[in-house]
């Protein structure tokens, strides 16, 4: 429980549905403000919302699983050049890893969060994860690293519902957090500071020189960690036809920029490949010794490389997506998540 | 059935201090600074109770400051002795936060602890010297304890920085020891209601006569300017209850208490594998037993024992509700680790044989079954 709208209502779902639910909030970050992410304000709204539900709440103390596992491996990626989602390892290594560790360690059948995703049994043993009905607020692309072991004991009580119908419950349930605002990305990162204050007291920032791809120089930024592959604005690179970072190598301090032309790929290669419910090879996602079927039976696969995409068709070949069509290549450190449809099958990080 | 094995964190009230407090929430609620009857009537009340509160701290009644709670006693001694008389602040390393976070704020140096939770002495005396102008040492320790030797404190203040001033913070010890003894040789003496049986939000401050003090909450003038607000009348004299039928039951309930306290160490180091005992049992107040179990996590530990009906705690509570790591545990040299492994057991007055049984009964498994998965 954030203490945010979409975990009270999971709370009070499982509370009428008859499970017997504690409510549990997370204290990543070492947040004495008195808003945001795990500060006390927040704690509070959850407890209150526990307590208007009738359930237990308690506070777990994790951060310093969530310096080593999220914040310094985000510190250390941007130090490569890397554009990290440290939500999708808050995920992995928290949520429904050290959390759900935890939760039956005490005798929890299920970890239940407010994510607009969904999970199914597909009747043949296998639990399958699902975009949440509100297409517009779906989370799914943030929790492709769950695998079978993780997705039967989730729950995602909210996951049905839309964004709208989400906050109705809370108010006709009259929850304290019916009305609170959607939480920002990332939660240690400041809407006033975004990621140069974040990051600068924790690894070294060196000004670049942006290049064009035949090498010469055609503008000069602060900060080479700090580029995101894509990027448009702050090259720095003047007058001329738009130009977008193409590579980051803070090892030499050097940007390579050039057009959209060149920005466009029709490949991107995965690391640290994840499987929701078994590996996908090809363009399609079919029954057959390799692969599960997906449940739409749309079989199209698409890859989909933001939090709220769009999804794009594409192959799988190993740890190779070849998009149908050139698109904008995916920042390294950025997931690709593979759909069929509204199922989740898995993905990478781009390297 | 439930053990509340958490008297350290708060003490049921003392039926005499109830009683002594309901005519002040009802028919009895003047204000004692006021000119007429009803106010006399409280004025009385609060001067019988301020000599019996001086009575069993060793002061005399015009030493005594009424505050807000032990929190504020502790703030009121530390920073309004150091505004009074501004110079070095020395504290222990394992202070309440009430005066370690005070004195932090006014810069002090820090007093490291040995591994048994006790002042090092010697690394006090290295740092006392006469620029410094407040020293604050508590009495027993709100985590693992410990009682610290203020005798030898007080003359090693007295022999290197003989122009300070000497806090103690009383807050866990007036349970179980003879504070007027005990701090005798302490110029500031902090206690609070609610850890004797008292109601919560009161407390005192000891101030010596002649010790310098600014008050650090301004307004009408209250106790002779060093606490302005209006008094917390029957908070004052319950405490005042509390404290006298502690002092009179003190020794007795020492000796009933820290037999229950080893039979309940004892019987869990001997069930728990790997289980520690915090610090030298000898050198402790009787109510306290703190054990560390390797590789178990306390707020695990501390949701099993909840579902079971025995209410302890771990590390020191802090305002979200979380477990934050000890830095009682870390002064005293513990590992990270075993710190979060560890349990805090605060026997009380009204503890019972029972409670200890169940304590024993239910805390071997439950580490057992955290440790299984």
């Amino acid at each position: 429980m954030s203490g945010g709208v979409d975990s009270s209502v999971a709370a009070a779902l499982l509370v009428e549905q008859g499970h017997h639910v504690s409510g549990v909030t997370l204290r990543l970050w070492d947040n004495t403000g008195d808003s945001g992410c795990c500060s006390v304000a927040e704690i509070d709204d959850a407890r209150r919302v526990a307590d208007q539900v009738g359930i237990d709440h308690w506070v777990w103390t994790f951060a310093e699983e969530f310096e080593a596992r999220v914040v310094a491996p985000y510190a250390a990626a941007h130090a490569g050049g890397l554009t990290p989602n440290p939500c999708i390892e808050c995920n992995r290594h928290l949520k429904f890893g050290r959390l759900l560790q935890r939760a039956r360690q005490l005798g929890f059948d299920a970890v239940a969060t407010g994510h607009h995703a969904r999970v199914r049994d597909d009747g043949a043993g296998r639990v399958r994860l699902l975009r949440g009905a509100d297409r517009a607020k779906d989370q799914s692309y943030v929790l492709y690293v769950l695998g079978q072991d993780t997705l039967s004991r989730c729950l995602f009580p909210v996951g049905e519902m839309t964004k709208d119908e989400v906050r109705s419950r809370a108010a006709a349930m009259a929850l304290r957090t019916a009305a609170k605002p959607d939480s920002q990305d990332v939660c240690f990162v400041t809407t006033g500071g975004g990621r140069a204050s974040f990051l600068a007291p924790r690894i070294d920032l060196h000004p670049g020189r942006v290049v064009d791809t035949a090498g010469a120089t055609i503008g000069r930024v602060d900060a080479v960690e700090l580029v995101t592959v894509g990027q448009r604005k702050g090259l720095g690179t003047g007058g001329g036809g738009a130009r977008y970072a193409l590579s980051v190598d803070p090892a030499t301090g050097t940007v390579v920029a050039g057009d959209l032309g060149e920005l466009h790929t029709d490949r991107v290669e995965l690391g640290e490949l994840a499987w929701t419910a078994g590996p996908v090879e090809g363009p399609a996602c079919v029954a057959g010794t390799h692969q599960p079927a997906c449940v739409a039976g749309t079989h199209q696969v698409q890859a989909q490389s933001s939090a709220h995409g769009p999804a794009v068709d594409a192959t799988v070949e190993g740890a190779t997506v070849r998009f149908a069509r050139p698109q904008r290549r995916v920042a390294p450190g950025q997931s690709v998540v593979l759909y069929c449809g509204d199922e989740v099958l898995g993905g990478g990080i781009a390297r | 059935m439930a053990a509340y094995l958490d008297n350290a964190a708060t003490t049921p009230m003392r039926p005499e201090a109830v009683e002594a407090m309901l005519p002040f929430l009802g028919e009895r609620f003047g204000n004692p600074s006021g000119a007429h009857a009803l106010a006399r009537e409280a004025r009385k009340a609060l001067d019988e109770a301020r000599e019996m509160v001086a009575g069993c701290l060793g002061a005399e009644p015009g030493e005594v400051v009424f505050t807000g709670g032990g929190t504020e006693a502790d703030n009121l001694a530390v920073t309004g002795a150091h505004s009074a008389r501004p110079g070095g602040v020395v504290y222990t390393a394992v202070e309440h936060h009430a005066v370690l976070h005070a004195a932090a704020a006014l810069g002090g140096t820090v007093a490291p602890v040995r591994a048994d939770g006790v002042v090092d002495l010697d690394r006090l005396a290295g740092l006392l010297a006469p620029g410094i102008t407040v020293v604050s040492v508590m009495l027993a320790n709100n985590e693992v304890g410990t009682i610290q030797p203020l005798d030898r404190v007080a003359a090693l203040v007295r022999d290197r920085a003989p122009g300070a001033v000497l806090h103690t913070d009383a807050v866990q010890a007036f349970q179980w020891l003879d504070v007027a003894t005990a701090a005798a040789g302490c110029d500031l003496v902090a206690v609070s209601g609610h850890k004797f049986g008292g109601p919560k939000g009161v407390g005192a401050l000891v101030v010596r006569a002649g010790v310098a003090l600014r008050p650090i909450i301004h307004g009408g003038g209250q106790e002779r300017d060093r606490r302005s607000g209006t008094h917390n009348v029957g908070g004052i004299v319950a405490m005042a209850a509390a404290m006298r039928a502690t002092v009179a039951e003190r020794a007795e309930v020492g000796r009933r208490v820290g037999a229950l306290r080893d039979r309940l160490a004892d019987g869990l180091l001997a069930a728990v594998p790997d289980s520690a005992e915090t610090g030298d049992r000898r050198l402790k107040i009787a109510g306290n037993c703190h054990l560390s179990f390797a590789g178990v996590e306390a707020e695990s530990l501390l949701m099993l024992l909840d579902a079971a009906g025995v209410y302890a705690s771990a590390g020191s509570a802090c305002a979200s509700g979380a477990v934050d790591p000890s830095h009682v545990l870390t002064a005293m040299g513990m590992s990270r680790l075993q710190a979060a492994g560890s349990l805090r057991l605060s026997l009380g007055r009204t503890t019972s044989e029972a409670d200890v049984e169940l304590a024993l009964a239910t805390i071997p498994p439950a580490v057992a079954r955290l440790r299984a998965l």
